[in-house]
């Protein structure tokens, strides 16, 4: 494996990347082991396991795993797969069951995936023992919640989920603080987005001032002529408005909105809203009443504190993107070195207004809608950049923007001087080649 | 799913949807009920606008308070505490009409062709001034080589305005409103 260490190594060089991170399938296999079974990968929330029994069946990585609270109440991710013919077990994405089944012989396992019962079990060889910890629904090594967010990793050592998030849990805190009662849960549905293109392209979008005045120049100009005097239930209002935003100069991206990055490949984009209805909204009577009621529960400095914490997208590396401010969460999905699947889910913040709940839905279907005025031309984007990617064209891509102009920052970080600098780029492929070579963490700054 | 179901009325004032002017006036003007076969025609009507990329004919078959709903999950229950593929108030419709027409719709460059059939047609609820119809439609959008395949069950609720047929509300359930999928940018 050195030889290819020393490869990869050379496909990144400062302010460049070779395309092959995005099109070669050899590299892909290695990312799949070496990323989305080592470092911390999110799974799940726990709201979506309340209950003993409660599981919820996803993927780490492209591999099916199930995560489950067990009889004990305690969470566990197992691998989907039967000990015995290898068929998946669980085939509903989620429910309650008291043990899981396999539907092919019969073989059952405990919820927290020990062979519990094997049907004719006679007639297996000398030696056959069911309490082998081997015939089981193979549990994931480490698992672990901040605060509810389950990540798990398929080494047995390595830094610990606190350590790994590094300053980022601020962002984590974020989601959870916004809720009156403290408690925030899994509501409202879920989107499922596909693309052919590599996985690796959806993050650095998702942190990328400089496109969103160019790529969704039509629905900017379309909603900018739009009449506020036609019908509205409150849904085109909240999009219309985000439509509107990313209309902002570039002065305004370029200055007011900022971009900071970490350790182990994460960063967040600052929030652009000027906006009277999901952001500090004092005018808005359903925001009063939420900031009354956070009030209430926290005091005035707290609720201030909270308030002021403005991001737009967190993105931890490798698999998870969250605005904590709109209570969304995005999971990426790798398929294969071409194809993508990312599901997206919203957040109900307890102790809130239930109107509150449904402008955040309305700003789901815009921000993250299949069918949304804005998402649909990010997605031709990374549609687009796969086909343009293996055309054999030019053999290096440019991520040097802000190169020379970025600045440390607290917390081990590095932030963009100008907001539209790619160092969120530049720092996620630092850590794609630490787990690419596996050296502890982030080798010398090879992007950046 | 036997049933649309309306979004249920919400404690909010702006979300409270005014009764469509439209129906005293067809009450007054003593309206036939619709029937089976002018609903039909209609609803190949708009199909043809739809498949002719005719999107601002499209949308002025709508009310000026008329909606247009994809749900993301089979017999969701309201567009407001569930996300949607596409749930659109007059407003935000007029602004993705507004936006097909763009030449920087990136999305739709190359444009998609489409092609519809629609069939089993049946008045499930009908009055003088309004009715609800269901359908069935096949449509096949292509687009840069490729063919998507999209099939599903649509309810319009229809009523008689301005000497003609308009769209209340039209609800699409997408047999495969849960899959992953790339983009939709062409309306149903």
């Amino acid at each position: 494996m050195t030889v290819l260490d020393n490869e990869l190594s050379r496909l990144i060089a400062p302010g460049r990347v070779h395309r092959r991170l995005y099109t070669d399938p050899t590299i892909f296999e290695l990312e799949m082991q070496r990323i989305f079974e080592a470092a911390w990968v999110y799974i799940g929330h726990e709201s979506q396991v309340k209950k003993p029994g409660d599981y919820f069946a996803t993927q780490m990585g492209r591999k099916p795993v199930v995560l489950v609270r067990d009889g004990d109440g305690k969470l566990r991710v197992i691998r989907n797969q039967c000990a015995h013919r290898g068929a998946l077990v669980v085939a509903i994405e989620k429910g309650n069951a008291p043990e899981f089944t396999c539907c092919y012989h019969g073989w059952t396992y405990h919820l927290d995936g020990r062979l519990k019962a094997v049907p004719l079990n006679h007639g297996y060889p000398q030696g056959f023992d069911p309490t082998d910890p081997k015939l089981a629904m193979l549990q994931v090594p480490r698992v672990k919640s901040y605060r509810g967010f389950v990540f798990a990793s398929g080494k047995s050592e390595g830094p610990a989920l606190e350590e790994w998030l590094g300053h980022m849990t601020s962002s984590l805190d974020d989601m959870i603080d916004r809720a009156p009662e403290g408690e925030i849960e899994v509501a409202g549905g879920v989107f499922r987005h596909a693309y052919d293109g590599n996985w690796k392209v959806y993050f650095e979008n998702l942190c990328d001032a400089a496109h969103p005045l160019f790529t969704h120049r039509s629905s900017i100009e379309a909603a900018q002529q739009q009449s506020d005097d036609v019908h509205s239930d409150g849904t085109g209002e909240i999009a219309i408005r985000q439509m509107r935003q990313n209309g902002a100069p570039y002065s305004f991206w370029e200055s007011q909105v900022g971009i900071w990055t970490y350790p182990n490949g994460h960063s967040y984009l600052g929030d652009y809203h000027d906006d009277s209805k999901l952001v500090a909204a004092l005018k808005d009577p359903v925001f009063r009443e939420y900031i009354a009621a956070l009030e209430q529960n926290k005091g005035k400095a707290e609720t201030k504190r909270v308030l002021e914490v403005r991001r737009w997208n967190s993105n931890i590396y490798p698999n998870v993107s969250l605005m904590s401010q709109f209570q969304q969460l995005r999971v990426v999905h790798p398929i294969a070195v071409n194809r993508t699947v990312v599901h997206t889910y919203n957040f109900r913040l307890k102790g809130a207004p239930e109107q509150m709940f449904r402008n955040t839905i309305s700003f789901a279907n815009i921000v993250n809608g299949t069918g949304s005025l804005v998402l649909t031309d990010d997605l031709e984007i990374y549609n687009r950049l796969e086909m343009g990617m293996s055309s054999e064209g030019a053999e290096w891509l440019q991520i040097g923007r802000g190169y020379q102009s970025d600045v440390p920052d607290t917390h081990g970080g590095r932030r963009g001087k100008n907001s539209t600098s790619e160092v969120y780029i530049r720092n996620m492929l630092d850590a794609w080649l630490g787990l690419m070579t596996d050296r502890q963490v982030a080798p010398a700054r090879a992007a950046s | 799913m036997a049933k649309p179901r309306k979004p249920k009325a919400t404690t909010s004032a702006r979300r409270q949807r005014p009764a469509p002017a439209q129906s005293s006036r067809a009450a007054r003007r003593g309206a036939k009920p619709l029937e089976q076969a002018s609903c039909e025609r209609f609803l190949l009507h708009e199909a043809r606008l739809l498949d002719e990329a005719r999107f601002d004919d499209w949308l002025a078959l709508f009310t000026p308070d008329g909606w247009y709903w994809v749900p993301s999950e089979p017999g969701q229950d309201n567009p407001h505490d569930t996300v949607s593929l596409i749930y659109d108030d007059r407003r935000l419709l007029e602004t993705r009409v507004r936006r097909l027409a763009s030449p920087r719709i990136y999305s739709q460059e190359p444009r998609s062709r489409t092609s519809r059939i629609i069939g089993n047609v049946s008045v499930e609820e009908s009055s003088t001034h309004a009715c609800t119809v269901r359908s069935k439609f096949v449509m096949i959008e292509y687009r840069r080589e490729s063919q998507r395949l999209f099939a599903g069950t649509a309810f319009h609720r229809l009523v008689q305005a301005d000497g003609g047929i308009r769209i209340a509300s039209k609800r699409v359930d997408l047999v495969n409103c849960d899959s992953p999928l790339d983009g939709i940018v062409v309306p149903f």
